[in-house]
């Protein structure tokens, strides 16, 4: 990649040895000239072994892993909302608030679970215990609208009773 | 006037397809796209993202044409042509659509050029004019972001960036340093630095001429003048011998800034920021206006006549009284070709023979043979096709960025670049083959090369060239590099500036110029200095004269200063900065009887060892010839203003060789002085009659430190050092020694400790850095900077100790 940035010099060794092997396995799957190409999935590792996400090192560690410029591991974390570059809760909450959980009746559960968990979207409940992720875009699950994911997981055809059981469920 | 180098290599034909554009036929290469058929042919469509030099981006949409078929308006910078394609770039369609991307890319742009740098010679003012509404319909609120600090030598003002990326993508491609990005998405998507990084490329000031609005601007120009109150004159950068083409953009006779003017044999089209910075150190407080004279230990200005009269008496003195031996002429490699043709004139004219230009080499003992001619076996636009690139002691990035710039297209196309450097230098191109040794050890190294080329290719090492006591053999290393070399495709080895500095350069050219001949490749030499090529043409340099004329040899550079002279003619450097052992030379200075200097810039150095000092115009304020490292030779003329009393120096030499009443220093003008001159240089390649080898003295194997000092990148003259702008930016921060971790340890020193350093009788105290880029045994401390001007040899022995 030619010129090397001085500031990452030596970062890698933040990552965990299964975060590296995870990005060995993706970086793998490409040409070595086009391993640029695995960088969401190492970032995604970096994050998961930092407890969903990624600090400004992190980021640099994961660009100095991959011999990438650190720009390029930045200009993807800034891009992606999948990327939180401040401290989250243990369970990440993404309400969809596109179109058909729009007009199927997200803005009502989205000022339900902001005034159950007493925080606003983008924010962390005090206890540490749930981040609610701002602005989700579609989530592909149109049929079953309204929706959102904890950690991951679809839960679809919402209603009050089906989140208080949801979120109450979160340890 | 401009010769070219004889293109050889003829470009395979290439395909074509027919299209037509507005009605008009073109026939044009196959692949290529809508745009680059119009530009060739006059049509012209607005754009913002695209340029010629960079990848493609199709971001901006500004170039939006009709293409016939197509069902909606294509962006012509990314739409291949094809055979039959019929585009309009003027029909309602496409004029719509441009009208609306306009529309569009002002919603959240400023409307403020009024007070905007960039206003009146704005890309996107231009675009909106011609394309866009008189009156806004956007009432919204527009969106601001903030600026951050990259540095002493780019303005960022962000919030009037349209996001075309071109200054990403210069940086990416280009420049290779990665430095910016653009953050965020959609509305919100910034361009910005890591970290609060800055832009630290030595060629950073290009993304100014690539940004199309006011977001990247020239900071040491900002708010200095507007773009219709100022001229553009053609002028050559002379910091490096690439000769870069520039235009100065002068006010009232002062120069206000400068912007690359288009050469594709030199500099494409960009600058180096050591180019496009320098100027800003022209009116400096050391700059001298008017010839001064020595009195009693104090400096006094006198008149034209009065100076001349003094310099003419010391050289004529000196002569007279001790002998025309007893005579030293010095000169910056940076003059121009007239003045070291005058020079050696008048030196010659006066019995003398010492006359030199290089300043920093400290070992002369090939002078006389082919190895020891400077300059470029090809030419410079021959790297971007080389297959094979080898460096020999060379930062090329530092000694000439433009050149660093096309070893990285190459490399980028797929060559292989190896190195045999001092330094691991943070290079924009990948090594295939990395050989980092201490100075002490490059020449055993580089036989070592030379050994394995000769087995690769079956020839023999010539006697003059074994090492002897070498018990080394060439390693798998070695040995691939040799399989590198004498593979086929365009090879060339850069001997750069660290080999011609280095205290056993002779064997260093030797080498080399031995393993180019035997390999096919080319061997190209960086010599250091803006006009280095057109001082040995024109005779400024003790082994021949002009057109490489036979004369009486006289001293080079280091034994005019080794054994000191009676009287010197110093043209243009500073001791302390510019010559390969600045103690030794303030010394030998210092001793002699008398001292004239011809400068455009006076520090204490000057003032301290000179007796008369005469005010010289500098290269933007003068005129005459410069060649390139490749021997192409531009004008200059005068594009500035010139400052006080200074005069051009053919100017100067021409009244002192009249004063002193030699022969052919009655020329009127400086035409006639280059007639005369380009008639004596003829077409003759100098040298060329010499021997091709020397028979060197054997290299002592050295053990112990040594000193690798290489030139401070914005150190290379008196102008670059006083630009204040360059001397704020991060390359400009020399002061350290650099250790390899193993001999910091040897030490006892760490990182950020405090070391004295010696050499020969010179000591300072500098601040350590353990720098795995160095070699064991190699200590780095640069040269031409302000602390390693009170120290000796560049290269050379030197003493590390825990303060």
């Amino acid at each position: 990649m030619g010129h090397k940035a001085d500031f990452v010099a030596g970062k890698k060794a933040l990552l965990h040895t299964e975060t590296c092997a995870s990005i060995d396995h993706w970086m793998a799957k490409f040409p070595p000239q086009h391993r640029r190409s695995a960088i969401i999935q190492a970032l995604m590792a970096a994050q998961d072994q930092n407890g969903g996400w990624l600090s400004p090192d992190l980021i640099n560690a994961v660009a100095n892993y991959m011999d990438l410029p650190p720009v390029w591991a930045n200009e993807v974390v800034s891009f992606y909302s999948m990327f939180d570059t401040r401290p989250v809760g243990r369970h990440k909450v993404n309400i969809c608030t596109n179109i058909s959980c729009w007009l199927n009746g997200a803005d009502a559960i989205v000022s339900q679970v902001e005034s159950k968990l007493g925080i606003r979207m983008g924010e962390t409940t005090a206890d540490e215990r749930i981040t609610l992720v701002v602005e989700e875009e579609c989530l592909a699950a149109c049929c079953g609208a309204p929706m959102m994911t904890v950690d991951g997981h679809y839960h679809e055809n919402l209603d009050q009773n089906k989140i208080d059981t949801i979120l109450d469920g979160l340890e | 006037m401009s010769t070219q180098p004889d293109k050889t290599v003829q470009p395979a034909p290439v395909e074509t397809v027919n299209i037509e554009v507005d009605g008009i036929a073109m026939n044009v290469p196959k692949n290529s796209m809508i745009i680059e058929a119009t530009d060739k042919s006059g049509i012209s469509i607005p754009r913002f993202c695209y340029h010629s030099k960079l990848s493609i981006a199709a971001n901006c949409r500004m170039c939006l044409v009709d293409v016939e078929k197509a069902p909606k308006p294509m962006p012509a910078c990314a739409t291949p042509v094809m055979d039959g394609m019929k585009v309009y770039t003027q029909s309602r369609r496409a004029l719509d659509a441009q009208h609306g991307v306009m529309e569009f890319l002002l919603i959240n742009h400023p409307l403020d050029c009024p007070i905007c740098d960039q206003g009146g010679e704005c890309e996107l003012q231009d675009m909106a004019v011609g394309y866009g509404r008189s009156v806004s319909r956007f009432s919204e609120r527009k969106r601001v972001v903030a600026d951050h600090d990259i540095g002493p030598l780019v303005q960022t003002d962000m919030t009037r960036c349209i996001q075309c990326t071109r200054c990403v993508r210069f940086l990416d491609e280009i420049a290779g340093t990665n430095e910016l990005g653009m953050f965020g998405r959609g509305d919100r998507a910034t361009i910005g630095t890591c970290l609060e990084q800055g832009i630290d490329s030595e060629l950073s000031g290009n993304v100014i001429d690539l940004c199309p609005v006011g977001a990247l601007t020239n900071k040491p120009f900002r708010f200095s003048a507007r773009a219709w109150e100022l001229t553009a004159r053609p002028s050559l950068g002379v910091h490096d011998g690439v000769g870069s083409a520039l235009w100065y953009h002068t006010r009232r006779g002062r120069i206000m800034r400068a912007v690359p003017r288009e050469n594709e044999s030199t500099n494409e089209t960009w600058l180096s920021d050591r180019d496009r910075y320098s100027h800003f150190g022209l009116n400096h407080n050391d700059r001298v206006l008017e010839p001064m004279l020595k009195v009693d230990g104090e400096w006094q200005n006198v008149s034209w006549d009065e100076g001349v009269q003094a310099a003419a008496d010391a050289l004529r003195g000196t002569v007279a009284e001790h002998g025309s031996g007893q005579l030293g002429v010095l000169m910056t490699p940076a003059a121009s070709t007239e003045e070291y043709y005058l020079a050696q004139r008048m030196t010659r004219g006066l019995d003398c023979p010492n006359i030199d230009h290089r300043l920093r080499q400290q070992d002369f003992s090939d002078d006389g043979t082919q190895s020891a001619s400077m300059g470029f076996q090809g030419s410079m636009d021959a790297i971007d096709q080389a297959d094979v690139v080898l460096l020999i002691g060379s930062n090329i990035r530092e000694e000439a960025p433009i050149l660093g710039q096309r070893v990285r297209k190459a490399w980028r196309a797929g060559a292989s670049v190896a190195a045999l450097n001092p330094v691991d230098w943070n290079f924009h191109f990948d090594l295939k083959y990395r050989n980092i040794s201490a100075p002490q050890n490059m020449v055993s190294e580089l036989a070592l090369i030379a050994a394995a080329v000769a087995t690769a290719s079956g020839q023999n090492l010539p006697a003059e060239l074994r090492v002897a006591g070498a018990e080394k053999v060439p390693d798998s290393g070695h040995q691939s590099l040799a399989s590198l070399l004498i593979s086929e495709g365009n090879k060339m080895l850069i001997l750069g500036q660290v080999s011609l500095a280095h205290h056993q350069s002779a064997w260093l050219r030797q080498l080399s110029s031995w393993i180019a001949g035997v390999t096919g490749s080319e061997l190209n030499i960086v010599a250091p200095g803006g006009n280095a090529v057109g001082a040995a043409k024109a005779g400024a340099i003790p082994v021949h004269g002009a057109g490489g004329s036979e004369v009486d040899r006289g001293l080079d550079c280091r034994s005019m200063l080794n054994n000191p002279l009676k009287g010197y003619l110093l043209w243009d450097f500073e001791p302390d900065h510019d010559t390969s052992n600045p103690a030794l030379s303030m010394a030998s200075l210092g001793a002699a009887g008398t001292v004239v200097a011809v400068a455009s810039f006076a520090g204490e150095s000057l003032r301290a060892c000179a007796d008369v000092i005469l005010p010289l115009a500098p290269a933007a304020e003068s005129q005459g010839l410069y060649y390139t490292l490749d021997g192409q030779s531009f004008m200059v003329e005068p594009a500035g203003r010139v400052a006080g009393q200074a005069r051009p120096g053919w100017k100067i030499l021409r009244r002192l060789g009249a004063h002193l009443e030699l022969d052919g220093f009655d020329q009127v003008d400086l035409a006639s002085i280059r007639r005369e001159m380009l008639d004596d240089i003829g077409d003759a390649e100098n040298g060329s009659t010499a021997a091709e080898l020397a028979q060197l003295d054997e290299p002592v194997q050295e053990s112990g430190l040594h000193r690798i000092g290489d030139v401070a990148m914005y150190g290379v003259d008196a102008l670059c050092r006083r630009s204040e702008f360059l001397q704020s930016t991060v390359q400009a921060q020399n002061d350290f020694v650099g250790l390899n971790p193993e001999d910091a340890a040897s030490l006892g020193l760490v990182d950020g400790q405090d070391a004295r350093l010696r050499q020969a009788d010179t000591q300072i105290t500098l601040t350590v850095r353990v720098r795995n880029e160095l070699p064991v045994g190699g200590v780095w401390l640069k040269s031409a900077t302000a602390i390693s001007g009170l120290m000796g040899d560049s290269f050379a022995a030197i003493s590390v100790e825990a303060v």
